[in-house]
């Protein structure tokens, strides 16, 4: 029996080791805190130009009236990884004829111009959310962040972390024909 | 290249430490004396290879060096210095060097400092550290190894994560990872005494020093730590029973045990597989709280970038070494019992029943830590365990713990005299009544367990410094007499009353500042006046500031007690913008009664740009805290270097204090 007794804390290893194996599944995530704009309407805004370029500024408006589905990036010139994204971001407007709107988020307009002369302009329209109160009706929790929205203007995707590799770029197209085919399906 | 000299000496470590978890324990098991001699030069290459390996990636920091993941990803060029240094263990693979760069340390601690230990319980010992160090640096070198390379180079770094940057962060991880890593070596002694079949007297006063100086770098960092989340994260708070805070003080709590439990087994030959069973489980609670931090098994404000890889890596170590090393107890502890019997009342009995509390708290503590996992595991629900279930337990089990850390030390080893003892705390239960009485005269309504649990505070107090008092005969002899006694006395003894009145005033500021405290949120404009505890504190308003990489809106308050001004407080709300975050900086007025702890949120709104949230908080005795922690380490190295203890010093039996002297702690 004492004998026995020893054994007890090998056997509430075991157990206790069963239990994390379990919680090591990497579909679980102890913070996933479903994005709450997922299948809900876009937040309702309207964001002027950034000062110093052509580009106009964007509405929520703007983006139902798109007729397609349409990517909305949030981006910022102090943002490193953003300008990683960037260069993909160009590509799938001029490549694979993607259309996409921009929030710059929290940025000096002389900087954001600055920023989109050097790099280039791939956006259609760019709001300039200044003082980062859109971006937290978009519940920004970092930037940059994506979003894909359909033609009724409902969120339907979104990509936090900037767009780099295959797979984020996978995502978003599958996202983004989800949402086109729903449309043709629709009308 | 120096990220390439770092990489490659890496992993001749790991070829080292390979060689030393064969070698000497095959040549302690064939008696061939060279076999087991070579655990020392490999401990020290091990050691030697892997300072240059930590070296090498700290000049990578130093010198931002951006062609290096690590750095790139948790660094940037406008960094502080010492953020930069610090920088080193601020990310997984840093701080996993770290922690194998320490474990190795302890290893030649043991290789050069042990010389009286017996070769074949050497040999052994090293090698069984040696096998943690191989899971440790193949788990680098294969799934986090902090010298990749990244090409092209980005413009800068992505900036430590600016809570971190800190300098009581700083420091932390270093002193925690002493502590952590430190109990390794008291698990390669158990594991190694198991494999011998022997525990004796000699075994644990080997042990000793080692689990002391673990003990004392865990009780710092803890503290550290504590005292960074009370100023840097603005809640005014420094003990949230976050998962990580958890995991850290668990195996302080078991390594209390061990530290009280190996006294008996050193003094009185007993209490052996229960003293292994500690050395085990408090290094395997250290490792849990590894795998936790680095898994997102749990949800926490520490956790280090995830991966599933990993976790599955780390646990496959887990399941190794604390499965094997409980295994193998389960199958030798048998052999081992025996030793001194001894009456229900007795020092032995204490410290059985010390032992037990504290495993019981350990226990609570790690239920409650766990249980959000079992829960989600069986029911699917997602709940956060929070202090409310943790005081409910673990105070209740502490408070008996405090009164009999009164008693303890009077009680005499086989058999004592409960009455005689009691006799002589006349005056401890005396002041006990007052500090209870002045509790609840300070607050009438406030909880039963702060009167309590105030004065058990004063209980101890009187207690452990009566216990020193006696020995030293203290306003019984001549004061030249209690003098040279107390010179005379061994420094375990000093250490235990210290370490004893340590607790006590933690317990002042533990109540003080949890139970006492005031706490003021308002919507502030500029000339707005805040009174609490006596202050008035004037709101001036905001100004922008910019430092190197961060700008900050720095408020500015002035401090008036009856009417004078006494002090100027700038709270501040900084914004880091390459690492994308916001943090608070508290201001505080620190005095021995008490902080008055601001700090400054959001502005009230957008339009309204002079209006601020503004926190004030009085926290009574708060400061008690960190001098009741350094009276605890301080004890710690009064134990240290007790001389029956000190680490390769040659035994000098002709001016060794009496075996009966030797106090408790």
């Amino acid at each position: 029996m004492k004998r026995l007794l020893l054994f007890l804390p090998v056997a509430i290893v075991g157990v206790l080791f069963g239990f994390f194996f379990w919680g090591l599944n990497p579909d679980r995530d102890p913070n996933a805190i479903p994005s709450v704009l997922i299948s809900q309407p876009a937040p309702e805004f309207d964001l002027p130009p950034v000062e110093g370029t052509e580009t106009p500024g964007l509405s929520v408006d703007d983006i139902r009236a798109a007729g397609e589905p349409v990517l909305v990036n949030v981006f910022a010139s102090w943002c490193v990884p953003c300008r990683a994204e960037h260069v993909v971001l160009t590509r799938l407007v001029e490549q694979d004829g993607i259309r996409l709107m921009g929030i710059n988020y929290k940025d000096k307009p002389t900087d954001a111009s600055n920023w989109l002369d050097e790099l280039g302009n791939p956006y259609e329209r760019i709001g300039s959310d200044y003082s980062g109160r859109v971006g937290i009706e978009w519940g920004l929790s970092g930037v940059p962040e994506t979003f894909v929205i359909d033609t009724n203007g409902t969120v339907v995707f979104r990509y936090v972390g900037p767009i780099v590799d295959t797979g984020a770029v996978d995502e978003i197209m599958t996202a983004l024909e989800q949402a086109r085919a729903q449309a043709a399906g629709g009308v | 290249m120096i990220p390439e000299i770092g990489q490659f000496a890496l992993m001749l470590a790991l070829a080292a430490a390979l060689v030393q978890s064969v070698l000497p324990i095959l040549g302690a098991s064939r008696g061939r004396i060279l076999w087991m001699q070579s655990a020392i030069p490999t401990a020290l290459v091990q050691c030697a290879l892997l300072t240059v390996a930590f070296a090498a990636l700290m000049r990578s920091f130093i010198v931002s060096d951006f062609t290096v993941v690590n750095v790139a990803t948790n660094s940037h060029s406008l960094k502080p210095m010492i953020y930069k240094v610090a920088g080193t263990w601020g990310s997984h693979e840093g701080s996993l060097l770290l922690w194998a760069l320490i474990l190795a340390v302890f290893g030649a601690g043991v290789a050069l400092l042990g010389r009286n230990i017996p070769a074949g319980l050497k040999a052994r010992t090293l090698s069984v550290q040696a096998w943690i160090s191989v899971g440790f640096l193949s788990f680098m070198i294969f799934t986090s190894n902090p010298f990749d390379r990244v090409f092209p180079p980005p413009m800068d770094g992505n900036d430590l994560n600016p809570l971190l940057q800190d300098i009581g962060l700083a420091l932390h991880p270093p002193l925690l990872y002493l502590g952590y890593v430190g109990f390794s070596i008291v698990f390669s002694f158990a594991v190694a005494a198991l494999i011998e079949g022997r525990v004796d007297p000699a075994w644990a006063r080997w042990v000793r020093p080692w689990t002391l100086a673990a003990w004392v770098s865990l009780t710092g960092g803890i503290a550290l730590g504590s005292w960074w989340a009370y100023y840097e994260l603005g809640w005014g708070g420094w003990w949230f029973w976050d998962p990580v805070e958890n995991v850290s003080f668990m195996p302080w709590l078991l390594g209390t045990a061990l530290l009280h439990s190996a006294i008996v087994t050193e003094k009185r030959d007993t209490f052996k597989s229960w003293t292994i069973l500690l050395a085990i489980l408090t290094f395997s609670l250290s490792l849990l709280g590894t795998f936790i931090v680095r898994s997102g098994l749990l949800t926490s404000v520490h956790a280090f970038a995830v991966d599933p890889e990993r976790g599955v890596y780390i646990l496959g170590l887990l399941a190794v070494s604390i499965g094997g090393s409980l295994t193998l107890y389960a199958w030798r502890a048998p052999a081992l019992e025996g030793g001194g019997l001894f009456t229900p009342i007795s020092r032995e009995a204490g410290l059985l029943i010390n032992n037990l509390l504290l495993a019981t708290a350990t226990a609570a503590v790690l239920f409650g830590t766990l249980y959000p996992l079992f829960l989600e595991a069986i029911t699917g629900d997602k709940i956060s365990v929070g202090p409310p279930f943790f005081n409910a337990a673990f105070i209740p089990l502490m408070l008996p713990l405090v009164f009999l850390m009164g008693i303890g030390p009077f009680l005499s080893w086989k058999r004592a005299d409960l009455r005689g003892a009691l006799q002589r705390l006349k005056l401890a239960i005396g002041v006990a009544l007052v500090f209870a009485l002045w509790a609840w005269w300070r607050d009438t309504d406030g909880p039963v367990l702060a009167i309590i649990a105030f004065g058990l505070a004063g209980w101890l107090l009187v207690a452990s410094a009566r216990e020193w008092a006696s020995r030293v005969k203290l306003g019984e002899a001549p004061f030249a007499e209690s003098l040279r006694r107390a010179k005379n006395l061994p420094r375990a003894a000093h250490g235990m009353t210290l370490a004893h009145m340590g607790v006590a005033i933690l317990i002042v500021g533990m109540v003080g500042s949890s139970a006492w405290k005031d706490e003021r949120v308002l919507f502030a404009s500029p000339g707005t006046v805040v009174e609490i505890a006596g202050y008035e504190v004037r709101f001036d308003g905001v100004a922008r500031v910019r430092g190197p990489n961060y700008v900050s809106d720095m408020g500015s308050l002035t401090v008036f007690r009856g009417g004078e001004m006494i002090t100027q407080l700038d709270p501040e709300r900084r914004w880091y913008p390459v690492a994308q975050m916001q943090t608070t900086e508290s201001a505080i007025r620190s005095t021995l009664a008490g902080d008055l702890y601001v700090t400054i949120g959001e502005p009230a709104a957008d339009e309204a740009s002079d209006e601020w949230t503004l926190r004030v908080l009085y926290e009574p005795f708060v400061n008690f805290l960190w001098i009741g922690t350094v009276f605890l380490v301080i004890g710690g190295f009064f134990s240290l270097s007790d001389r029956r203890l000190r680490v390769g010093a040659p035994r000098r039996t002709s001016s060794a204090p009496p075996p009966q002297a030797t106090p408790a702690e």
